[in-house]
């Protein structure tokens, strides 16, 4: 938007006849360059780890490879999506972080429930399961 | 029409004397709909989640995966992104024949992306690894497979938006259309990041 | 060459004579009547030369207005059918005891719940909130349409197209016979092998399309398209709640259609997700159902919510008491109802901690909801309250709801659900949420906004009647059933054993027939209100003394709503309009720019239609055809690049000279 953000909030809404939808972000040939070797380097590290064998840890790789997929996940959304907190009105960033929480409640909500279900109910576990005849 | 409020103090202004355009709402609307989108891939994940480790005796991420194709695979799809960044950027400059070379090149890689899927896919169904084996590769299957799915519609559309930039040119109706693909290309992309961390790379470890 | 069995598979799949239900004698009759009434309907039109303007008017359109219009008669058709069900199954219930079976045989029955529940929920509340969400929205906000007209239009066809697919059910093959969730592994291909449950999938499949696609449109209406000046906490209530509806419905019906697409790939391609072997989980489907689902119970009432909050305001003539609480309340609705899915399933055994966390967080829910409740109760406090209909089905919804709230809250008591889960209390329960939360807020929206569609008032008197039947009925049908719950009496039954409780189901049978008397009375009002329409006529544009901007404009709209788009300074705007002395504009118009209509949308819908039938009956080379059509069609209307026209200025200034006219005459 090119209004000046000092104007008053209705006066803000007001402006919205002159913009005709550009704020929606191009990157430049330097931010796609600099996007795409950061996701390379992101990509190859948790490939190497699982391939290289290189954690002793199960649960260090796992954490890994998930840390680095968030910032990986992270690096997309700003250098490929041009998502920034200005880009429709803050509509945008608005709608992804419901879609997070959204996502999150999903997810975790269902490993939680069924995981007590399986629990409770003593569902056979993949080890029982692998012994089946 | 941005002084508004200092009329309002006294005469107030209840109509717009010239015309109103709201801005475009396309991209709000599109990436709304790439929202909803995530959706349907989260409740795959949860249900991959849930089920992926239910093996039925049959065979796990270890015996099945080979992680150097879906390197491969994975560096596919990220040419893809940065070559579509490349038609973006002519399509910026409006240069018409460059922009379709680069949709031309993405549109190769994602076929190339397609072509390693399948092969993967094939290659799993022969060795009895099908999609009725075991929960685990109904939900391995199903997720993949509908992010396969998503790429196979986007090269559609992709084609589609080559023959219209090269019927009509860069007009403004194609750039808008190019852009929604490109944010839908991209957001492909970030779906495939947690589809080989969470079931490729995860399933390895075990 | 007939009787190649192999060919004839290839041509009809797995339809075959046996599969039209001739042998029934009530669905026989159904059919006659619809079909009657179908070549009456279509002699009509041929005789009159609406055939026309029918395709030119209505089913191309892409305003906003007529959309809204055509869910909104979706809806009322639909209602029609799904209480028919609900009369069959109070008259098997209350006749089927003493060793009588009823007149409806057990798989019959079952169908007639499922389609019952499957009905009313997707193809009579939803497109009767998304009708008026589309009809009112954009004149409350000050804007000519919606973001994306021509969804807007597919949208909507394809919602009639999944309710097509269900009413298709009716007189080919059979309905679902598995509830209106199609739990598995009832509803796997194990336990129900036939075209049931396939056309609840397809049905609930494309309609869901549809009421994605209008929530997305609906959205970014509402974030784009609004008046200069109205900031958001200068929308109106109903703009608010349709909001929060439109962002539920964007974040959940995704995970609907997901979650329909597995079972539809264990019941099609026999993987193993929600099957007994080989690793599959029926309880995830239940748990992923029930995200969606519990969201999809707010996005009924938010709208209704809202509507209440505009009648109250306006027929108590008062600001609307707490406008920032409410504001905050639907929000906080909007999110808790994401923490709450597991209180449909306390008994599936997830344990205590579990469960601890999901009653309690369904208790906190009904506080903002509560929080409403005193809102409208203070608003109707020392105002100059007019009792006209719309408000009628307000307070019969306050007393309605507030009961249904309670047993709500005590349903989420775990250990109470125990004993309660799947019992006629629950049923009595969430009707007396739906009916006296959502349909009453309807009935009240239909009143309220008549006017405004169609230019002239709804008759008081056979409002009020609609109204009394309704509201009394209600109670007969319904506290009957909290009684026989308690009883513990499970629902879902089609005969009983013990002849001390048949009092009861007749009692509620009764009101059933009440209800019936209601409904009657709402056609009888619409028939004498056109017939009395120069009577009941509204020329002010503004009949119940109105506060927000729909009416500011003619009763109809005129296409393009507002000659010029108007500047909000209060929450209340044209209230505010006409207390500070706003003169209505009479020169200076301009062409408008608008979108043109196209039968894109009906055309995709119908293919839809053609692609679901050959996916249930298994006729593969329909499946294909079909879908290769829709692609070419959704294909080819991307290469339409002239979507829009100006309504000439001559046009607009006619249009307004008229109202001008109309007005002088109130004077």
């Amino acid at each position: 938007m090119t209004t000046n953000s000092t104007s008053h909030e209705d006066a803000h809404e007001a402006h919205h006849g002159h913009s005709h939808g550009h704020e929606a972000g191009h990157g430049s040939l330097k931010s796609y360059v600099t996007g795409f070797v950061l996701s390379v380097i992101l990509t190859a590290i948790p490939f190497w780890l699982v391939m290289g064998d290189v954690l002793d840890s199960k649960v260090a790789t796992v954490a890994a490879i998930m840390i680095i997929g968030a910032i990986q996940i992270v690096v997309h959304m700003v250098y490929f999506l041009h998502m920034n907190t200005k880009s429709e009105g803050g509509w945008t960033v608005m709608a992804l972080i419901f879609t997070i929480i959204i996502v999150a409640i999903a997810l975790i909500g269902s490993l939680w429930v069924m995981h007590h279900l399986n629990t409770n109910m003593m569902v056979m576990s993949p080890e029982m399961m692998k012994n089946l005849p | 029409m941005s002084n508004i409020q200092s009329q309002s103090a006294e005469k107030p202004q209840f109509y717009l004397e010239e015309d109103h355009h709201p801005e475009g709402s396309t991209n709000l609307g599109f990436w709304l709909y790439l929202m909803s989108d995530c959706l349907i891939f989260a409740t795959l994940f949860a249900t991959y989640a849930v089920l992926g480790r239910n093996y039925a005796a049959g065979p796990s991420p270890a015996d099945l995966f080979d992680l150097k194709l879906v390197a491969i695979n994975t560096a596919m799809l990220l040419f893809s992104s940065i070559t579509y960044g490349f038609a973006m950027l002519q399509m910026e400059r409006g240069a018409k024949q460059e922009t379709l070379f680069w949709l031309g090149i993405t549109g190769l890689f994602g076929l190339a992306f397609l072509g390693i899927e399948l092969y993967e896919f094939h290659h799993m169904i022969l060795e009895g690894a099908t999609p009725q084996r075991s929960a685990f590769l109904s939900a391995f299957f199903t997720l993949v497979g509908t992010h396969g799915l998503h790429v196979t519609f986007g090269l559609i559309w992709l084609v589609t938006l080559m023959v219209q930039v090269s019927k009509h040119g860069l007009i403004a109706e194609n750039r808008r259309r190019l852009m929604c693909l490109s944010m839908f290309w991209h957001f492909l992309d970030v779906v495939w990041i947690g589809v080989f961390s969470v079931v490729y790379l995860m399933g390895v470890v075990g | 060459m007939f009787s190649d069995p192999d060919l004839l598979k290839f041509i009809f799949g797995r339809l075959t004579l046996e599969s039209i239900p001739y042998h029934e004698p009530i669905l026989v009759a159904t059919f006659c009547g619809v079909a009657l009434g179908g070549i009456a309907l279509m002699c009509l039109l041929t005789y009159m030369k609406w055939w026309g303007p029918l395709w030119h008017d209505w089913i191309t359109s892409i305003d906003h207005k007529k959309i809204g219009i055509m869910y909104i008669i979706l809806a009322i058709v639909m209602l029609l059918r799904g209480f028919s069900d609900a009369i069959m199954m109070r008259i098997q219930q209350a006749i089927a005891f003493n060793g009588s079976e009823g007149y409806l045989p057990p798989h019959h029955y079952d169908q007639v719940f499922t389609a019952h529940g499957v009905i009313m929920i997707f193809f009579v509340a939803m497109p009767f909130v998304t009708g008026f969400m589309n009809f009112v929205v954009p004149l409350q906000i000050g804007a000519r349409d919606v973001s994306f007209p021509f969804l807007n239009n597919f949208s909507f066809w394809m919602t009639t197209a999944g309710a097509i697919i269900v009413m298709i059910s009716l007189f080919v093959g059979e309905f679902a016979r598995t509830g209106w969730l199609a739990y598995p592994p009832l509803s796997g291909a194990d336990y129900s092998p036939g075209v049931g449950v396939d056309y609840y999938i397809w049905g609930l499949q494309v309609a869901g399309v549809g009421t994605t696609l209008s929530g997305i449109n609906l959205i970014a209406t509402i974030v784009k398209m609004r008046a200069p000046g109205m900031s958001f906490m200068k929308m109106p209530v109903f703009t608010w709640t349709s909001l929060c509806t439109n962002i539920l419905i964007v974040a959940t019906f995704p995970i609907l259609t997901a979650t329909l697409v597995l079972l539809s790939l264990d019941r099609y391609v026999g993987t193993n997700f929600f099957t007994n072997d080989l690793g599959g989980n029926p309880m995830m489907y239940i748990n992923l159902i029930w995200i969606w689902g519990h969201p999809e119970v707010y996005i009924l009432v938010l709208p209704a919510f809202g509507i209440f909050s505009e009648v109250v305001a306006t027929f108590s003539g008062k600001r609307l008491f707490g406008y920032a609480s409410m504001v905050y309340a639907t929000c906080a609705i909007m999110i808790l109802s994401y923490l709450v899915w597991l209180h449909h399933f306390f008994t599936m055994g997830s344990g205590a901690s579990v469960n601890a966390f999901f009653g309690i967080t369904t208790m906190i829910i009904s506080i903002p909801t509560g929080a409403k409740i005193f809102n409208w109760l203070f608003t109707i406090y020392r105002g100059r309250v007019r009792y006209e209909v719309p408000m009628l089905w307000t307070i019969g919804f306050m007393i309605t709801f507030v009961i249904g709230g309670m047993t709500g809250v005590m349903l989420a008591v775990p250990p109470a659900d125990f004993v309660l889960h799947n019992s006629l209390f629950l049923v009595a329960h969430f009707h007396n949420v739906i009916i006296g939360g959502v349909l009453f807020g309807l009935m009240a929206g239909v009143t309220y906004w008549f006017p405004k569609a169609f230019g002239y008032k709804l008759d008081p008197f056979w409002g009020k009647m609609s109204f009394w039947f309704w509201f009394i009925g209600f109670y007969f049908a319904f506290m009957p059933l909290y009684v026989l719950g308690l009883m513990g009496v499970t629902r879902r039954m089609s005969q009983f054993e013990d002849p001390s409780l048949q009092i009861w189901f007749i009692i509620a049978a009764v009101g059933a027939g009440m209800i019936a008397i209601g409904i009657l009375s709402f056609i009888i009002q619409l028939v004498v209100s056109y017939i009395k329409r120069e009577e009941l006529k509204d020329e002010t544009g503004d009949p119940w003394h109105g506060r927000t901007l729909e009416w500011s404009t003619s009763s109809p709209p005129p296409d393009y709503n507002f000659a010029f788009t108007p500047v909000v300074h209060d929450h209340d705007s044209w209230y505010d309009m006409k207390n500070r002395g706003y003169a209505r504009p009479l020169q200076g118009f301009k062409p408008i720019h608008m979108p043109k209509n196209t039968g894109t949308g009906a055309i995709l819908a119908a293919l839809n239609v053609v692609l679901a039938f050959g996916l249930i009956w298994y006729i593969w080379w329909l499946v294909a055809v079909s879908f290769i059509a829709i692609i070419a069609v959704a294909i080819g209307h991307t290469f339409n690049y002239k979507r829009d026209f100006y309504i000439p200025v001559e046009t607009v200034s006619a249009e307004e000279a008229k109202r001008t006219e109309l007005l002088a005459k109130q004077v």
